[in-house]
């Protein structure tokens, strides 16, 4: 067969306008992720019963299932039970905020954790709370730590994002697959956005391995 | 300034310190000895109360320790720690460690903070080294700046649990030269420590426990020339 590289530009503002939508859904995915990650990890790791309890169910749901099952939950059968309407878009990003959210909480249970408890009893020694503890030096090491596998977790919620395509999200991938409709061009088409998927990907890890060395601990 | 009545502290049924009386005045030198797992420990830290005491009570300048987490806090401000494992931290350099405890605890600003930070690494002679990392330096020097770091928020007494412990011989003494001078000063110290030279010289108080038990308490010099007892003895051989 020959490679039409004329179809690459043609299908390039399509496929933008998809990435556009890829890139909202991820980085609402990476910032609700973390406010999720970082208050369920806290209740794991110091909370009350209760919260640690609740914290324990969130962690073990998200887990346990499917993300695809997941935001078809959200989708479709979250609107029958509470009576509200939801779009697509808010779906997919409700979605991967509490997905990402649950796999960062194990992630920031376990950096929280490996704080050595002298240091915590350094800062209690001098009259710290244990909310300023936790603030001012447990926090910063924690991050540090929790890094690399944060990375790794973060770079998997932009890839997550293509999995919206089953509720219709205008995703990049989804766009992919429409232009694709209209041209059977799927050669140059899925090329092209695996590329984009691949230099968007590589980009972000790259800053986020950036970010590691900067914070790198002499 | 420290006074133990009747404390007691156990974890779960293990009774780590048996009822304790006891007593250390402004300007004491209380050195601590007895064998592993005696209690030495768990007593400094029931007076900073990172162990919470089971009975009795412990009150340090008047202030128990049983109180409210206010109480506490003002308890740990007046008592400064220094930790055997010297648990700088170590994202932040000499400089940033001793300036902690003053913009965090005592809410100065960076710049006087800075100054007062400056002073107390000049005091223990690692000024030069103000900012390096705690990985790099020695671990005598790590020890010093946990000093400094201890003394920034302007403490009424010191407690160190082992200070020297962690090191190698030869780093031992410049630690031990930091702790003198504060002695000298007239800081209220309870130090837990296996330098006998120490005790003897700087030492206002030799306090030996065992089993959670003060078992000797008096003037380091006559007790470690007449050791009263049998297991006092046995103890002063295994350790010179
Ligand atoms: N957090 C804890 N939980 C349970 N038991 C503990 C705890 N901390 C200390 N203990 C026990 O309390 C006893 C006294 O410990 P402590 O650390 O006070 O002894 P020490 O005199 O300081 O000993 P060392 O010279 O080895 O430092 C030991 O039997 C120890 O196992
Ligand atoms: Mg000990």
């Amino acid at each position: 067969m020959n490679f039409d590289w004329s179809v690459l530009i043609s299908a390039f503002p399509d496929l933008m306008q998809g990435l556009q939508v890829t890139l909202l859904i991820a980085f609402s995915g990476l910032a609700g992720g973390i406010v999720f990650g970082v208050v369920a990890g806290v209740a794991l790791e110091y909370g009350g019963r209760i919260s640690n309890a609740l914290a324990h169910v969130y962690v073990a749901l998200i887990r346990g299932t499917p993300i695809v099952v997941q935001v078809m939950f959200i989708f479709f059968a979250l609107p029958l039970i509470a009576g509200i309407r939801i779009s697509s878009i808010d779906a997919a990003i409700i979605t991967i905020i509490i997905n990402s959210g649950a796999y960062n909480a194990e992630i920031i249970r376990g950096a929280l954790n490996s704080v050595p408890i002298g240091i915590q009893e350094a800062g209690l020694a001098m009259g710290l709370s244990f909310p300023a503890v936790l603030a001012h030096i447990i926090a910063p090491l924690a991050f540090r730590r929790s890094l690399p596998a944060m990375g790794n977790q973060l770079v998997n919620v932009v890839k997550d994002t293509s999995i919206f395509i089953v509720i219709g999200v205008g995703e990049l991938t989804r766009r992919g697959q429409e232009v694709m409709a209209e041209n059977f061009r799927s050669v140059e088409i899925w090329s092209e956005v695996a590329a984009i998927y691949f230099v968007v990907i590589s980009a972000f890890a790259l800053g986020l391995r950036l970010l590691e060395r900067r914070v790198r601990l002499p | 300034m420290i006074e133990f009545r009747q404390t007691t502290k156990s974890f779960g049924d293990h009774v780590v310190l048996q009822p304790t009386e006891l007593s250390v005045k402004s300007g004491e030198v209380a050195v601590i000895i007895g064998p592993s797992g005696s209690g030495k420990s768990t007593m400094l830290r029931c007076v900073n109360a990172l162990e919470k005491i089971n009975g009795g009570d412990l009150l340090v300048n008047g202030i128990s320790v049983l109180g409210s987490p206010a109480d506490v806090r003002q308890i740990r401000r007046q008592a400064g720690m220094v930790f055997q494992q010297f648990n700088l931290f170590p994202n932040l350099t000499a400089l940033q460690n001793v300036m902690f405890g003053s913009i965090r605890v005592k809410k100065y600003s960076k710049s006087e903070a800075q100054e007062v930070a400056e002073t107390l690494l000049g005091k223990v002679g690692l000024f030069e080294r103000k900012n390096h990392y705690p990985s790099q330096l020695s671990g005598g020097q790590q020890q010093r700046v946990a000093i400094a770091r201890a003394l920034a928020v302007q403490p009424r007494l010191m407690l160190f649990d082992e200070p020297t412990s962690a090191l190698d011989p030869e780093l031992r003494q410049e630690v031990m030269k930091v702790m003198q001078t504060l002695a000298t000063e007239g800081m209220t110290m309870m130090v837990v420590t296996h330098e006998m030279h120490f005790a003897r010289q700087v030492g206002s108080r030799l306090i030996f426990m065992e089993d959670g038990r003060v078992i000797h308490d008096g003037e380091p010099a006559a007790l470690l020339s007449s050791p009263p007892s049998e297991r006092f003895h046995n103890f002063l051989r295994h350790v010179q």
